[in-house]
């Protein structure tokens, strides 16, 4: 049974819908910029969505007096656009459900307001602690939604939204559910931006994904959600289909990949035998490619052991939106079932000079209207958690 | 409704039976996280959780073909230690290990490391859903039949600040503060040794509910599978043992493992829990 994708919805530093991503990435115009949301002593670039908090509530609609972590209105934004673009309504009979996911949580609140409380924890309002849970962001999205299915919240670091878009994509092949909301919000905030300080993995420049230069990630924030739909119920022609998906553990450190990439490499083998699709009829694929010297040497290698030496066109997009951590696999998603949708084939800013070891070379231009068939999309996180998944052009398969 | 009868073979927990029930037992460390390095690295509630899991995969064999971890509100005081220590040296040198260590999946990762283990690892953090949801798809992979073992569980720790936070909240006026791991085998084959217990299904509802529309709610559940009468386990019978902390249905599970007795009647036992506006209800029966 074909699981198809209807909606899609996302927002990021490059735009604050799917028509301004496409937009953005047709311009080549990167969301990179200084840290405007906190005052910060990191001088580093980051990929801010450009919307102050009370931009995003007056968009969605929300009282302004009402209490919402930064993650909240991303992953509304995103996820109530992918439903309306699905055309799926919520008292239609279907089992709807929302598989939502992120790394922050409600982080952006809370640490504005933890100093006053640990001055004195008779102090601090308790509102501002109410949103801290990364359960928090899902009630609050599958609550305006209308959401009367199952809810829940994955969180493996940087692979957490490719891990809603797999579970969402199992229980409807089950039959537990008809449709389903699946992605991921973060929102960028003070505790991420030291956290990957500490670890030293910054860029102090723009990134440079699978370039011999590369010296480290951005940060980003945003939220990719699609709407999962089983075939006897979709109302529409779907986008594509999330034929295969994968998850594999890295088993090697709690934050570095192995030299080998063996988590990486058994996620998109798996994921790419689940669907039934070769490597030779990968047409595109959209890299985990954060920057960092650690991550695309380790999933390069994997990629070169899967593939052979046949690199199918492969690009990391994170130079656009920056690391959205939890986010990154919902909005990779959106990306690769545009790749299909439109044949696109996004280029990898910043690329000079192949990496030593390998000579790969990614796509370099933007190119619009490609025969694509087959997208892999990777999305690989703290504690080798590795997840890959692969979007198929739809093909009927009802009578 | 998930209907894939999974089979639970072994159960582990930070607790212990005492006179009148169970009291909280941390387990020996050392017996199940050898490595002292690690051990000394790990936050208390990352060693109550990965001691608990280590332990209940003790002398296990045959693959474990998934590992799935759920927490609440994950590692609290490693976040709260990262937090000040950015807040202290005015972000110029933060330590990056409790950054590390307070990411959600830190468990489920050092039990991959520890077990060496390849496969299917995911974590669940979605307030009084995290263990159900982790319950939720070990029954989907095995109904799949992408996994033939699998290991699921639950850690939740109690800090200082969470206790202060959500006492001021009002938290505290039915139940105690609770924290607390347990995991499961599950299998989708029956083990050898009988009595077996059998999770039948799992139903997560949100919304604000009167006792009386609860229990209609979980009759309408086990009406679905046919069943009339079952003894229905309430948040009173359990919390009195563990507190109260998002993931406790994984104590009143491992609860029912170790008091057969509850199954005396033949009826089948349902889990009944409330968290905030979360409602779950985890349907039990035995194979005696």
């Amino acid at each position: 049974m074909n699981v198809c994708i209807t909606g899609i919805g996302c927002i990021s530093g490059i735009g604050n819908d799917v028509e301004a991503h496409l937009q953005a990435f047709r311009q080549g115009k990167s969301g990179l910029g200084k840290v405007t949301l906190f005052p910060t002593n990191h001088h580093v670039p980051v990929s801010e969505v450009k919307l102050s908090n009370e931009g995003l509530k007056e968009r969605l609609g929300l009282p302004s007096s009402k209490v919402y972590s930064r993650t909240s209105l991303l992953g509304l934004s995103a996820a109530h656009e992918a439903l309306k673009d699905s055309g799926v309504t919520i008292n239609s009979g279907l089992r709807i459900g929302l598989i939502s996911s992120t790394s922050t949580g409600g982080m952006d609140v809370s640490e504005n307001h933890y100093p006053t409380f640990r001055e004195n924890p008779t102090k601090g309002h308790l509102r501002y602690f109410a949103t801290h849970d990364a359960g928090d962001s899902t009630e609050k999205i599958a609550d305006h939604l209308g959401i009367t299915g199952m809810r829940t919240t994955i969180s493996t670091a940087c692979s957490s939204a490719a891990n809603s878009l797999l579970l969402a994509a199992r229980l409807i092949r089950q039959g537990i559910l008809d449709v389903a909301i699946a992605g991921g919000t973060d929102a960028l905030c003070k505790f991420t931006l030291n956290g990957f300080a500490s670890l030293m993995i910054l860029d102090n420049e723009p990134c440079r994904p699978f370039d011999n230069t590369r010296a480290g990630l951005n940060l980003g924030e945003g939220a990719g959600y699609v709407v999962l739909q089983s075939e006897a119920t979709i109302k529409r022609k779907p986008y594509a289909t999330l034929s295969g998906y994968a998850n594999a553990n890295d088993a090697y450190h709690q934050t570095a990949s192995s030299a080998e990439g063996t988590g990486a490499f058994l996620a998109m083998k798996a994921a790419l035998c689940r669907a039934g699709v070769s490597p030779s009829q990968v047409d595109y694929i959209n890299g985990h490619g954060t920057g960092t010297p650690n991550n695309d040497a380790s999933e390069s290698t994997a990629i070169n052991r899967l593939f052979e030496g046949n690199i199918p066109p492969f690009s990391s997009t994170k130079a656009f939106t920056g690391h959205t951590l939890g986010a990154a696999g919902g909005i990779e998603a959106v990306f690769s079932v545009l790749s299909i949708e439109y044949g696109i084939l996004y280029p990898n800013l910043n690329f000079s000079t192949p990496m030593e070891e390998n000579g790969m070379i990614p796509v370099l231009t933007y190119k619009e209207g490609e025969q694509i068939e087959n997208v892999l999309s990777n999305s690989f996180g703290f504690g080798g958690n590795n997840t890959s998944l692969l979007f198929q052009r739809y093909k009927s398969t009802l009578c | 409704m998930l209907s894939h009868p999974v089979y639970i073979e072994r159960a582990t927990a930070s607790f212990q039976s005492a006179e009148n029930g169970f009291v909280f037992a941390e387990p020996d460390y050392k017996v199940w996280i050898k490595n002292a390095n690690m051990r000394r690295r790990m936050s208390r509630m990352v060693r109550m959780g990965v001691a608990t899991g280590m332990e209940c995969l003790d002398g296990i064999t045959e693959p474990i073909d998934a590992i799935l971890t759920a927490t609440g509100y994950g590692c609290l005081t490693d976040t709260e230690i990262f937090m000040n220590s950015f807040l202290d040296t005015d972000e110029q040198q933060p330590s990056p290990s409790s950054f590390i260590q307070s990411t959600f999946n830190t468990i489920g990762a050092q039990l991959a490391i520890l077990t060496d283990n390849h496969q299917y690892n995911n974590t669940y953090v979605h307030r009084g859903f995290s263990f159900e949801s982790a319950l939720a798809d070990a029954i989907s992979l095995l109904a799949e039949g992408d996994a033939r073992k699998v290991l699921a569980g639950a850690t939740d720790e109690m800090t200082p600040t969470l206790n202060t936070l959500l006492g001021r909240m009002g938290n505290w006026k039915h139940y105690a503060p609770g924290e607390g791991a347990a995991f499961f085998l599950l299998s989708s084959t029956p083990p050898e040794q009988t009595p077996a217990i059998i999770i039948q299904d799992i139903e997560m509802i949100t919304g604000d509910y009167t006792k009386e529309e609860l229990q209609h709610l979980a009759d309408n559940f086990i009406a679905k599978h046919g069943i009339q009468t079952a003894k229905f386990i309430s948040p009173d019978s359990y919390k009195c043992f563990c507190g109260e902390y998002p993931t406790s249905t994984s104590f009143a599970l491992w609860m029912a493992c170790k008091a057969p007795e509850l199954f005396k009647t033949g009826l089948p036992i349902v889990i009944c829990n409330s968290f905030l506006k979360n409602h779950s209800f985890i349907l039990l029966r035995s194979t005696l």
